[in-house]
C-alpha cells in the first residue's frame, strides 16, 4: 500500500493525501514508510503558523490570509486544531466553520486535526501532517494552534513565521506575557480592533516589547504589530504586508538547509516524544508497575526508586 | 484503497448543513453527542453546496457525512451530496440525515443512497447507535 499511496499522494490525490494524514494522526504503521517515501518532496512550503487565545479570531484570520496567498497565486494547504475533550477522547473541530469559502478552491487543501491529549497547542501528528502538504506541493502551510491561551509555544518549534492573535478587554497585558507569546511572536495581530480597547491594548504591547527587548538578545527585528478586524477585512493588507516581510526576512537569514533542520529537528522530537508517551502509558497500566505501587506501599521501596524502575522499563 | 485500510483508532464525522436554512440548533446537539460518543465531528457551518461538504469529507477523511437540513430542499440536496460521492470515488463515506421530512420522502432518500434518516424527535442516541454501528461495519468490526 505504502508505494500506492505515495504515488497518489505526489499525483495530487486529495484522497490520498487525506487517508494518510489520518494514519499519521492514529500512528498507524503504514504511515512510516509512506511519510519517508514523502521526505525528499518535502522542505520548500513556507510555514505559518498562528496561535493566540481561544476565540480571538485565528480562524477568521487565516481564512483572509488564504484569500491573500490565493490572489498572488499561491497554493495553500492548513492544518487546523482544536482540543480533545478529555472526557469521551472526541471532538468537535470547528475551525473549518470561518474558512469555508475556500473549501472547493482547488489550490486549497484544509484539514482538522484534535489534540488527542498532546499539549503544547499542536497535535502530535502536526510535523508530519505538515509534511504531507509539502510534499504535495503546497507553497504555504498555515498552522492554526488549539486556542488555549497559554503553553501554545511548539509552533514556533515548526512555523517559519508566527503570528500571535490578541483580543482587546481580556485582562490585555497579562495574556500575552503569561502565556510566554510575548517571545514568540514575529508579527502580533491586534484582532477584533473595531471593539473598544484596541488603542490600549498596542500601547500595552508596545510597552512589554520595549522592556523584553532589554533582555532578549537573540531577537533581531522586534516583532510587528498590526491591528486587524478580521470580520472586517480591515488591516488584513497591512498584516499580509508584515507577513511578507516577515517570510523575506527568513529566507534572507537562513540557509534552506537552516529552516530544514529546524523542522526536523521538530518532526523527530514529535515523533520520538509520541513514542516515548506511548510506551511510559503501556507500563505504567503493566502489572509490574502494580507490583511496585504495591512495594512502595509495603515501604519496601522508595518512591525515587520506583520511579527509576519505571524508566528502565522504557529502554528495555 | 479501502480494502487495504486498517481500521481507524477513531471515527471522524461531518455534520453538514447544506442549503439556505439557518437553524443550526440540531446540527450542533448531534455534533455535540457525538463527540460525547468519543468521535471526532468537523462542523461545515452554515449554508454549504454539497460541492463544498462533498470535497470537505474527502480533505478531513470521514467515514460518513450527517446532513441537516430544514429547508425542505431535502430530496435535492441529499441524493446530490451522495452523487458527488459517487462521483469522487469516495461512496464508503456513508450519508445520513436528520430534518423535518415525511415518510414518502424518506423512502425515496433511502433508495437514492442515504443510509438513515431521523425526524424530530429522534432521541440522539438512536443517532449515535446508528453512526457508530456503521462506522463498525465499514471496517468489519463486529458489534458486541
Ligand atoms: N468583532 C469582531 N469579531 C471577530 C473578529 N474576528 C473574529 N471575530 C469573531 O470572533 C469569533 C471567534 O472567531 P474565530 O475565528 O473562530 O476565533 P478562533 O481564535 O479561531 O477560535 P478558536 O479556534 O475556537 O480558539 C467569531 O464569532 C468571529 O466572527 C473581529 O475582528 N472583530
Ligand atoms: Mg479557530
Amino acid at each position: 500500500m505504502t508505494g500506492e499511496l505515495r504515488e497518489a499522494i505526489l499525483k495530487g490525490s486529495r484522497r490520498a493525501a487525506a487517508r494518510l494524514m489520518r494514519l499519521i494522526d492514529d500512528d498507524a504503521p503504514q504511515a512510516r514508510a509512506t511519510l519517508t517515501a514523502l521526505m525528499p518532496y518535502a522542505g520548500d512550503a513556507y510555514i505559518l503558523g498562528v496561535t493566540g487565545n481561544p476565540g480571538s479570531g485565528k480562524s477568521t484570520l487565516v481564512s483572509r490570509l488564504i484569500a491573500r496567498f490565493r490572489e498572488r497565486g499561491d497554493t495553500v494547504g492548513c492544518i487546523a486544531i482544536d482540543p480533545t475533550s478529555p472526557f469521551s477522547g472526541g471532538a468537535i473541530l470547528g475551525d473549518r466553520v470561518r474558512m469555508q469559502e475556500h473549501a472547493e478552491d482547488d489550490g486549497v487543501f484544509i484539514r482538522s486535526v484534535a489534540t488527542r491529549g498532546s499539549l503544547g497547542g499542536l497535535s502530535r501528528s502536526t510535523p508530519a501532517m505538515v509534511q504531507v502538504l509539502d510534499a504535495m506541493g503546497f507553497d504555504t502551510v498555515i498552522v492554526e494552534t488549539v486556542g488555549v491561551g497559554q503553553d501554545e509555544v511548539e509552533i514556533i518549534r515548526l512555523a517559519d513565521t508566527s503570528l500571535v492573535t490578541l483580543v482587546p478587554g481580556l485582562g490585555d497585558d497579562i495574556q500575552a506575557d503569561k502565556a510566554g507569546l510575548m517571545e514568540i511572536a514575529d508579527v502580533f495581530v491586534l484582532n477584533k480592533s473595531d471593539l473598544p480597547g484596541s488603542q490600549h491594548l498596542k500601547r500595552r504591547i508596545q510597552t512589554m516589547l520595549s522592556l523584553h527587548q532589554n533582555t532578549d538578545a537573540a531577537r533581531s527585528a522586534a516583532p510587528a504589530i498590526v491591528a486587524t478586524s478580521a470580520t472586517s477585512g480591515d488591516g488584513i493588507d497591512e498584516l499580509f504586508a508584515e507577513v511578507e516581510i516577515h517570510r523575506r526576512s527568513v529566507e534572507e537569514d537562513q540557509s534552506r538547509q537552516t529552516r530544514l533542520q529546524k523542522r526536523h529537528t521538530h518532526l523527530i522530537r514529535a515523533i520520538a516524544r509520541s513514542e516515548l508517551e506511548a510506551r511510559f502509558d503501556e507500563h505504567v497500566r503493566s502489572d509490574r508497575f502494580s507490583q511496585l505501587v504495591d512495594d512502595l506501599a509495603a515501604g519496601q521501596i522508595d518512591p525515587y526508586k520506583a520511579a527509576s524502575q519505571l524508566l528502565s522499563w522504557l529502554a528495555e | 484503497m479501502n480494502s487495504s485500510t486498517p481500521a481507524p483508532t477513531t471515527y471522524r464525522i461531518l455534520i453538514g448543513k447544506p442549503g439556505l436554512d439557518g437553524h443550526d440548533r440540531g446540527a450542533k446537539v448531534i455534533a455535540r453527542a457525538l463527540r460525547d460518543a468519543g468521535f471526532e465531528v468537523i462542523y461545515s457551518g452554515l449554508h454549504q453546496t454539497p460541492g463544498a461538504l462533498v470535497r470537505t469529507a474527502i480533505e478531513e477523511d470521514v467515514d460518513g457525512i450527517g446532513l441537516s437540513i430544514l429547508s425542505g430542499a431535502h430530496n435535492t440536496l441529499m441524493p446530490k451530496v451522495v452523487e458527488l460521492l459517487q462521483e469522487e470515488g469516495a461512496d464508503d463515506i456513508f450519508v445520513f440525515g436528520g430534518g423535518v421530512i415525511p415518510e414518502d420522502d424518506i423512502t425515496k432518500l433511502e433508495e437514492a443512497g442515504v443510509r438513515a434518516i431521523f425526524t424530530p424527535g429522534t432521541n440522539t442516541s438512536e443517532v449515535i447507535d446508528f453512526v457508530k454501528r456503521a462506522c463498525d461495519d465499514k471496517y468489519g468490526r463486529g458489534q458486541d
